[in-house]
């Protein structure tokens, strides 16, 4: 059941989207979230609804996987909306009284925007992640960040752990399937008994996975001096990203999207 | 003769601890170039130790260690020697650094700072080198205990070095995925001419190397031909060593009082020595 896990969910393809150049992908997101923020009226997120659907669409996502991915954030979502309904409070008179609990109409919209902008929020940071695979997102973020280098933030060294985490997942994944079963053959009960019990029968699992991974980081920061490897100074890199012209087009195309959909703001403010 | 030394050692003495005795101590040998060393020794006997000297993971206590007459303890050799001495380790799931093959395998050219085109090239050799330039695409997770174990040599041997060091390369491998290692490894020391140094269990690997030494408490105490050392089967037992089966085979047959040759170490002269005493 433990091999089920893929961190990163990453769906691989060979759409626009997903042979955009990942720095790009990741400035992109960020601006849509931004706009999210931004175009605070019901045009402007219906709008960037249907943007996100063009999107999705044409990198060959299914959409039912937005749902999947707000599976886990859907108590968060309930949350927001019942704390906006409840606390937004407007000029008009409320429309619902209940002792000290006052729903105002302006409450409800707020509680709506603020439901389908975290809404179009996932959706939108998941469509990087399903469409970008982990080693190229890693690789980009070391690029965006590069310039932190020079404030001596160890940029490389951030972007060195995220790849050897992603590296290590399936083998500890696998590591932990092999002690689970070596622990049940010793007679332990994983998955019978109260919540306490479980918890202590994790122990025994947690603690053997510890020390060999322990072990094996010993093991690879040998192999990595072995291979020479002193920090990201001087080094060079295999894969060079580099923006072409499909990518400023894309990126053009997007962000005059973007700036259509903050005009909304606008044309709503008389409402 | 000392300037055809590629690695040499002397008198070295190392200890983990202070209050331990010495994992290696007084050990005085040279490799040549384009070698083929065996080192044999019992667990705990300092052979893996030692090797770990020879590309400056470990500094000697006391003695020198020289490679190429670099000496391991000045500072500004130390990428030098690290590039010209490769190291592969037992598990090879604690070697590899990327999520992509070929990425692994360029892992030490990035380190080293050589362009990315002629990354590429170099790369592809050492995949094409190693026998697993099909499998550059995929995960290394996705590939076979063997597999993984050449994709760890390429990615040393993409550093073009000069001498390849094993430390128990082919432990953890099942029987099918030792012999392509051990194949892979004999090509690269007959047709490209890097000097091996393997640190291993296996007696019949061993048997193929043109030089053996053997180990005992952080000493060397036999060295030679693998005609000379497995020809003293009585010292290696004693040193809780096995010989080749071929070798323990001609030596019970001896004591039975049948005419059997010394030194034989493979199975083919085994076989040929028994079709001549039936002729």
């Amino acid at each position: 059941m433990i091999r089920d896990i893929t961190i990163g969910q990453h769906f691989p393809g060979n759409s626009l989207v997903h042979r955009l150049d990942p720095r790009m992908k990741i400035i992109l997101t960020i601006g849509y979230i931004v706009l999210l923020f931004l175009a605070a009226n019901p045009a402007g997120l219906l709008l960037s609804g249907l943007l996100l659907v063009i999107l999705y669409r044409s990198s060959n996502i299914p959409l039912k996987l937005i749902g999947k991915s707000l599976k886990p954030i859907f108590p968060i979502i309930v949350f927001t909306v019942v704390l906006n309904l409840f606390f937004v409070t407007g000029q008009s008179q409320p429309l619902v009284e209940f002792g000290f609990i006052k729903i105002y109409s302006e409450g409800i919209r707020y509680a709506i925007l603020m439901g389908a902008r975290i809404v179009l929020l996932i959706a939108g940071t998941s469509l990087l992640t399903y469409t970008t695979s982990p080693i190229s997102l890693t690789d980009a973020i070391e690029r965006l960040l590069s310039p932190l280098a020079k404030l001596h933030c160890s940029v490389h060294e951030l972007a060195m752990v995220m790849t050897i985490a992603l590296r290590f997942i399936p083998t500890l994944i696998e590591e932990t399937d092999k002690i689970m079963n070596a622990q049940k053959a010793r007679g332990a009960q994983l998955d019978s008994g109260t919540l306490q019990q479980r918890m202590k029968a994790m122990v025994p699992i947690l603690i053997p996975l510890f020390v060999s991974a322990f072990r094996r980081a010993d093991e690879l920061a040998m192999a990595m001096e072995c291979r020479c490897y002193r920090g990201g100074e001087g080094r060079t890199r295999l894969k060079q990203l580099r923006l072409t012209s499909k990518d400023w087009i894309c990126f053009v195309v997007c962000v005059a999207a973007f700036a259509a959909i903050w005009l909304t703001n606008f044309a709503f403010q008389s409402l | 003769m000392e300037d055809k030394a590629k690695i040499q050692a002397k008198e070295i003495r190392f200890r983990y601890m202070q209050d331990m005795p010495p994992a290696v101590d007084g050990v005085n040998m040279q490799i040549k170039k384009g070698e083929f060393v065996a080192v044999l020794g019992a667990n705990g006997c300092g052979k893996s130790t030692l090797s770990k000297h020879f590309n400056a993971i470990l500094l000697p206590e006391s003695g020198t260690v020289t490679v190429e007459g670099m000496d391991t303890q000045q500072e500004e050799h130390l990428y030098d020697i690290r590039q010209k001495v490769g190291m592969v380790f037992q598990n090879p799931d604690n070697q590899i650094v990327a999520t992509v093959v070929e990425e692994d395998v360029a892992f030490a050219l990035e380190n080293l700072g050589v362009p990315p085109t002629e990354i590429r090239t170099r790369i592809d050799e050492a995949m094409e080198m190693a026998g697993i330039f099909k499998h550059k695409h995929k995960a290394p997770h996705k590939l076979s205990g063997g597999q993984k174990q050449r994709v760890a040599i390429a990615g040393v041997i993409a550093m073009r070095p000069d001498c390849l060091i094993l430390d128990e390369a082919t432990a953890m491998l099942d029987p099918i995925g030792r012999e392509k290692v051990m194949k892979t490894i004999r090509r690269l020391n007959k047709e490209f001419g890097i000097t091996v140094v393997s640190i291993t269990h296996y007696m019949e690997e061993a048997a193929q190397a043109d030089r053996i030494l053997v180990m005992n408490k952080g000493k060397v105490v036999l060295e030679g031909t693998p005609k000379e050392v497995f020809s003293q089967v009585d010292l290696l037992h004693s040193l809780r060593l096995d010989v080749p089966q071929a070798t323990e085979l001609a030596q019970q047959l001896r004591k039975a009082g049948l005419d059997m040759p010394e030194d034989c170490i493979t199975e083919e002269e085994c076989a040929q020595a028994l079709a001549k005493l039936l002729a």
